[in-house]
């Protein structure tokens, strides 16, 4: 494993993509073809399910550092991170344990279904035999996320100059179902895509914010926009007679949505578009959808209540073949007439809304609230269908955020860089004379405003509830969010999309913070 | 009578023998543990420190009126018996212990265990009542052998004059500045050092501390001079102007805090060297243990976290806020 270790610490040293690509195929060149591969799976997040769960990792942890279950929590909350804080905690530095990355993943694998006590004994017999980086590294791999900031375009740039495939098509390749151990380097990476894999998806085409760089208004006639849906991303597909449903995450959620399989699509279709919670005629919430997100199996009232339509908005495959290449017009020209051609209620097609000039576009995307949107697409007109977020053709052009200003009154220390600093906050509005806690948010401030809450925290304390200090109710953040919705989950009644902060109010007082019955007109007006 | 040593709003307070530890306020006695500024504040009429302090309490708070004693050279005041101790945090850093009728109270300042080239070695002292600090108080902060931290802080240097880059090390200008140097291999390539470090290695070389006089970065020095060369700097200069103008480099940084990868990622260097002058976990617990003392009283750093650990193992230990800072990752403050 010291090369993956190796690999893991050059990637955590630099945020350069270039330094990142390098090191990556340095360690390409170095590893057998199964390490190979199942680098690439954990580095584009298909790890295997975790087989130890975290709470015996933190108690064999301290068990062995001979100290109590509070001050290992305590210096959880400050380290930031439990792979790194049991790596610390051992006191071994010594690496007497050597095996390639891929014997490491099989015998976590095989850890699966056993006892506790074998796995007890397997985890901390590593622990006191591997050194420090590799300890933090094993129990990245045992435990919940690994991730190590490098993202899918980074992966396929290194592999792509590895292995001389192009980018686009190697990640093709990646997509869809495999894992290390069902499938070898040869046969995923380095055959074509073929018809072998009917359920594989393309890679999706992202858009970058609008930026001035777009000349979309000088020249409203080479672009066409569309209603930024609020739903969740996903791709249709139906190859010999099967469908397949995937969302942005590269997750089969096809059972989820018994609706989309009620309609009769040719077979080698696949189609781009929106998973969304749709009734009478028009969306839901995203806080409806959600509803339906984390279920497997759904009930039947739940899709009364909540039904979901296929909101389709581009065309990459036709008659089994990839026209990603042709103009956008042309693809959601051939989609139109194939969604009309199924004519069944839970498949629709995404309209243009029409435009002469920039008057009317900015004052479509000001009345994004009210379609249940997020505001516009705005695509060029002969766009070819590319992969990844790439900038120049496709652009989003969000709704402005809602914003309320709202007092601090609880902070937890945050993670990863912002380890040890108190960045995690909860702000709250007044109810007849009191705060009453409405919403949490952890982004938005610069390095240098968070240290000094930071700082504001630490010396105004007022109570501890284990990881939450309750502090003195003095400063005043402006929050910003996109949308917000009823809730019987939250004791203020209200749940925020996208909460953030904004903007910092030095100018304000806490008495001069908003109100609850000025959140609960902002849900009548946008909820 | 109260307490022989107790926390007021202006420092650690001496009733009977009506002098202050480390006072934050003006007072009229002040007993200084060390030259950091955290520690050593303007505004008291009369300084007491140890000899190797004077120096740089001078240099630091101008024209004051200031004493020395050496270590273990203890006098009376008032019927309170005072002496100094090695803390070995920095150059003439010292525990103050002090005792009254048969009763002995060590505070301590910042101190560390291991070695040190310029500071004193730590030296154990007795005592019924032991006032420490706990800027590292967890048992995640165990630091590697010095040893092999300057070997890594060499081959960085090394890498980087392969690649052409100047290294920028980072590093408190009093003590860990010093440190560095006097255990660098100067052969490697040339040594520059910020204004601010040079002035207090100035300190150290006329008490024979330290024997080479490394030149300050000047604006005359030629850029292209400095390819191969290591440049010690304060904290505050990572990410400046001044920094910048060295470009190509690569910034590392000399603390404690860079044991975390967190920590090393806010700070947003190219590398952390685990470096530091306070105690570790295993450093504050074998230092506890040998003073021998029952009543452990935490100022500063993981205060509660330490405190409670320490009742756990069976001692008295509570918590006095302090203003004293300890190591500190976020704020540029260079404690000259």
């Amino acid at each position: 494993m010291k090369h993956f270790v190796d690999l893991f610490e050059s990637l955590d040293q630099t945020t350069k993509t270039n330094e990142r690509v390098s090191s990556l195929v340095h360690y390409l060149d170095k590893v057998n073809d199964q390490d190979k591969l199942w680098t690439i799976a954990l580095l584009s997040g298909k790890r295997p399910k975790r087989a130890v769960n975290s709470s015996h990792m933190k108690e064999w942890a301290a068990e062995i550092a001979g100290i109590p279950m509070s001050l290992f929590e305590e210096t959880y909350h400050v380290v930031g991170d439990m792979a790194e804080t049991i790596s610390l905690l051992i006191s071994n530095d010594q690496s007497l344990i050597e095996k390639s990355l891929s014997e490491w993943m099989g015998e976590v694998i095989a850890l699966k279904g056993e006892s506790d006590e074998v796995k007890k004994t397997f985890v901390t017999n590593v622990w006191k035999k591997v050194n420090r980086r590799e300890r933090f590294v094993f129990n990245k791999l045992i435990g919940g996320s690994f991730r190590v900031g490098v993202s899918q375009k980074t992966m396929v740039k290194a592999l792509a100059k590895y292995t001389e495939i192009e980018e686009s098509e190697l990640a093709h390749r990646l997509m869809g179902n495999w894992t290390p151990e069902t499938h070898s380097y040869d046969e995923l990476i380095l055959t074509r895509t073929g018809t072998e894999d009917h359920s594989k998806p393309y890679p999706f085409f992202l858009a970058y914010p609008l930026d001035e760089t777009s000349d979309f208004t000088a020249n409203p006639k080479v672009w066409i926009a569309e209603r930024k849906w609020d739903g969740i991303r996903g791709q249709l597909i139906k190859r010999n007679d099967e469908i397949y449903i995937w969302t942005r995450g590269e997750e089969l959620v096809t059972d989820k949505y018994p609706e989309l399989l009620q309609f009769d699509l040719p077979n080698g279709v696949a189609l781009d578009g929106e998973i969304l919670a749709y009734k009478n005629g028009k969306p839901l919430g995203f806080n409806d959808l959600q509803k339906r997100i984390g279920r497997k199996t759904v009930a039947k009232k739940l899709l009364q209540d909540i039904p979901v339509v296929f909101l389709s908005y581009d065309l990459m495959e036709m008659d089994g073949n990839d026209i990603r290449q042709d103009a956008l017009v042309s693809r959601r020209d051939r989609l139109k007439k194939l969604v009309e051609e199924v004519n069944h209620q839970s498949l629709l097609f995404s309209e243009e809304v029409a435009f002469q000039n920039e008057e009317d576009i900015s004052s479509e995307r000001e009345n994004a609230r009210h379609y249940q949107t997020e505001g516009l697409m705005i695509k060029r007109r002969d766009s070819t269908y590319q992969v990844g977020r790439k900038r120049g053709d496709w652009w989003k052009w969000k709704v402005e955020p809602l914003v309320i200003d709202a007092v601090l009154i609880y902070a937890m220390r945050g993670h990863g860089r912002r380890a040890n600093l108190f960045t995690d906050y909860t702000f709250a509005v007044w109810n007849e004379g009191e705060l009453v806690p409405f919403t949490k948010a952890y982004s938005g401030l610069t390095d240098q405003e968070f240290r000094q809450v930071d700082r504001f925290v630490r010396n105004n304390l007022i109570e501890k509830f284990g990881p939450v200090r309750s502090v003195k109710p003095e400063l005043v953040f402006e929050i910003a969010f996109e949308g917000i919705a009823e809730s019987s989950r939250h004791k203020s009644g209200i749940a925020l999309r996208f909460p953030r902060m904004s903007r910092w109010r030095k100018d304000k007082v806490p008495e001069e913070a908003n109100s609850l019955s000025d959140l609960k007109s902002l849900l009548k007006s946008y909820g | 009578m109260g307490q022989l040593l107790s926390f007021t709003d202006k420092g650690i307070f001496c009733e009977q023998g009506d002098f202050y530890i480390d006072p934050w306020r003006p007072v009229k006695n002040a007993i200084i543990t060390h030259g950091h500024s955290d520690h050593s504040r303007l505004g008291h009429t009369n300084y007491l420190t140890h000899t190797d302090s004077t120096p740089i309490l001078k240099h630091r708070l101008g024209t004051i009126s200031v004493e020395g004693i050496k270590y273990r050279e203890s006098f009376f005041k008032n019927g309170v018996k005072v002496s100094l101790h090695p803390a070995g945090h920095i150059l003439g850093s010292a525990q103050v212990r002090v005792e009254h009728k048969g009763e002995v109270w060590v505070a301590s300042g910042d101190y560390k265990t291991g070695p040190d080239p310029v500071a004193e070695a730590f030296e154990p002292v007795k005592c019924h009542t032991f006032i420490t600090e706990c800027t590292f108080g967890l048992p995640v902060f165990r630091w590697p052998a010095e040893k092999s931290v300057i070997e890594e802080v060499e081959s960085w240097w090394r890498s980087n004059i392969q690649q052409n880059k100047v290294s920028l090390l980072c590093a408190y200008a009093l003590g860990k500045a010093q440190r560095v140097l006097s255990l660098i291999d100067p052969t490697i390539g040339p040594i520059y050092v910020h204004g601010a470090v040079h002035s207090i290695n100035a300190i150290h070389r006329d008490g024979g501390f330290l024997e080479e006089d490394f030149p300050y970065l000047s604006n005359s020095i030629d850029k292209e001079s400095l390819r191969d060369a290591l440049i010690v700097a304060p904290p505050s200069a990572a990410g400046s102007t001044w920094a910048n103008k060295l470009k190509p480099l690569s910034v590392a940084m000399a603390s404690g805090w860079m044991l975390l990868r967190g920590s090393k990622r806010r700070r947003n260097v190219d590398r952390g060297f685990i470096l530091s002058d306070h105690a570790d976990w295993d450093g504050l617990n074998a230092a506890i243990k040998e003073t021998g003392a029952e009543n452990i009283i935490c100022t500063h750093g993981y205060t509660d976290q330490y405190a409670e650990w320490l009742r756990y193992i069976g001692y008295n230990a509570y918590t006095e806020k302090t203003l004293f800072e300890g190591e500190s990752i976020d704020e540029n403050v260079a404690k000259e």
